[in-house]
């Protein structure tokens, strides 16, 4: 096994390019289990540690521009305001040890269902930045989960950074499990209610083979929802609401909970998730009048 | 791999590291430094937090490699006047978890002391107030102890908050 120390962008695309069974290595939060419990052995680790231009962000026209590589910890110090669902999941994950080491990029990377990071890039409708030595190209989250852990990254290509919009209203994640801390997620869900193309997005996650959406919850609150005013929904609104979520998610049943929790969860997620964002649309919608 | 890097203030270099261990090995098994503990190898127990250039992290979690030129803090640093040899006493936060009870069979307490020492940076060794019940739990939320109970764990940081305070005080 070679270990492999770029120490800019452009040797990391060409390391990844010349290791195409290498496995790259940030944050090593899953990398690094599977090689402690021999369950991968890469011909190569590629160390993107040193690659400077993973680790910043910043403002990038109409959206935040994130490093694939910058770990939870600065996401929560950095971009509750900018990015406030990715910023709640990101205080979700596991502990201060692992969010101090964990990053988006390998989030995306590993591709489990469960991942925290992919409910809010759903719902926000973030775009992701995938390079290689071929060039660079974007890929919009919702078409970027293809099947279980499997995704429209190549091969050759690197997770370069994530495009997050700017957040125009309310932005909420919810997450079950069995602790407050370390707990991969039994069922999480995130909301998104963009006040300027009055759009609703929605994602699942740990309820299918992927993270989904659901898109039929979002038509439905962008008909029914008071984007004037945000005057509060009517109950059954919400519970239908809750409904739609609930039936787009594709769970099974494993040790962490049964398909029938999950969806009950969901639901309920679902519509916890709504009642504070249309509370917090309403102040929002109070400051600006 | 030659790996070299600072770990507790000392220059140190590893020969022979295979490119796929983790930096909780090359401290235990190459470097002498057994303080850390190796228990669940996944990033769920926390016996293994190190300061991983001023961070903490599980070094379980770290490929030796990427510890090349970083400096690295271990669970041995933390006794006053530390260094090979010479008179070495227990730290505040050390001394604050003897006095409570708060070590049983002692296998987490090298990852819950580092973690605590973070903490007490952050709040009274900035300058700020001591920590409170919900974010000491926080704070230790990925050290996982199987006999205290962890309630003795509390005491024994509000106990280690309160002489760090009491001496930045001191000596302001």
């Amino acid at each position: 096994m070679e270990f492999v120390r770029p120490s800019t962008l452009v040797e990391a695309l060409e390391a990844r390019s010349a290791h195409p069974d290498g496995v790259p290595i940030m944050g090593g939060t899953d990398v690094m289990v599977e090689m402690n419990f021999d369950k991968r052995r890469p011909s190569a680790l590629i160390d993107l540690t040193r690659v400077p231009e993973l680790t910043e962000w910043g403002v990038d026209g109409d959206h935040t521009r994130l490093g694939a590589g910058v770990p939870y910890t600065r996401i929560i110090e950095h971009l509750s305001g900018s990015a406030p669902a990715l910023a709640k999941a990101s205080r979700s994950v596991a502990s201060p040890q692992i969010r101090n080491r964990g990053t988006v990029g390998g989030n995306l990377g590993g591709a489990s269902p469960a991942g925290e990071s992919h409910p809010p890039l759903l719902a926000t409708d973030a775009v992701i930045e995938l390079a290689s030595v071929r060039g660079t190209r974007r890929v919009r989250a919702r078409d970027f989960y293809l099947s279980f852990r499997t995704t429209a990254l190549r091969e050759d290509e690197l997770i370069t950074a994530v495009l997050l919009p700017r957040a125009p209203g309310p932005q909420q994640f919810a997450k079950i499990g069995t602790r407050n801390a370390m707990v991969i997620a039994v069922t999480s869900f995130s909301l998104a209610l963009d006040a300027e193309r009055r759009a609703v997005g929605t994602g699942i996650g740990s309820a299918g083979p992927t993270p989904l959406r659901s898109e039929a919850a979002e038509e439905f609150l962008e008909a029914e929802f008071d984007w004037e005013d945000g005057r509060p929904l009517a109950e059954p609104v919400v519970r239908r609401f809750g409904e739609l979520v609930a039936a787009a998610a594709r769970p099974i049943d494993d040790q962490r909970g049964t398909a029938e929790y999950r969806r009950h969860a969901l639901s309920v997620m679902a519509r916890r998730a709504l009642s504070w964002s249309v509370t917090d649309y309403r102040k929002g919608a109070t400051r600006c009048a | 791999m030659r790996v070299s890097f600072n770990v507790n203030g000392e220059d140190v270099t590893a020969d022979n590291v295979w490119p796929g261990e983790s930096l909780l090995y090359v401290l235990r098994e190459r470097l002498g430094l057994p303080g850390s503990k190796n228990a669940c190898e996944q990033g769920e127990c926390g016996s293994c937090t190190v300061y991983f250039d001023g961070v903490t992290a599980c070094s379980c979690m770290i490929a030796a490699g990427q510890a090349e030129g970083r400096e690295v803090r271990t669970v041995e640093s933390l006794a006053e006047g530390s260094g090979k040899g010479g008179d070495r006493a227990l730290g505040t936060v050390q001394e604050a978890f003897v006095e409570a009870g708060a070590v049983q069979c002692g296998f987490c307490t090298p990852g819950l002391l580092v973690q605590t020492d973070d903490l007490l940076e952050r709040t009274v060794g900035a300058g700020g107030q001591a920590p409170g019940d919900a974010e000491i739990r926080e704070a230790l939320a990925g050290n996982l102890c199987r006999c205290t109970g962890y309630e003795k764990i509390i005491d024994a940081v509000h106990l280690a908050a309160a002489r760090r305070a009491e001496a930045a005080g001191s000596s302001s």
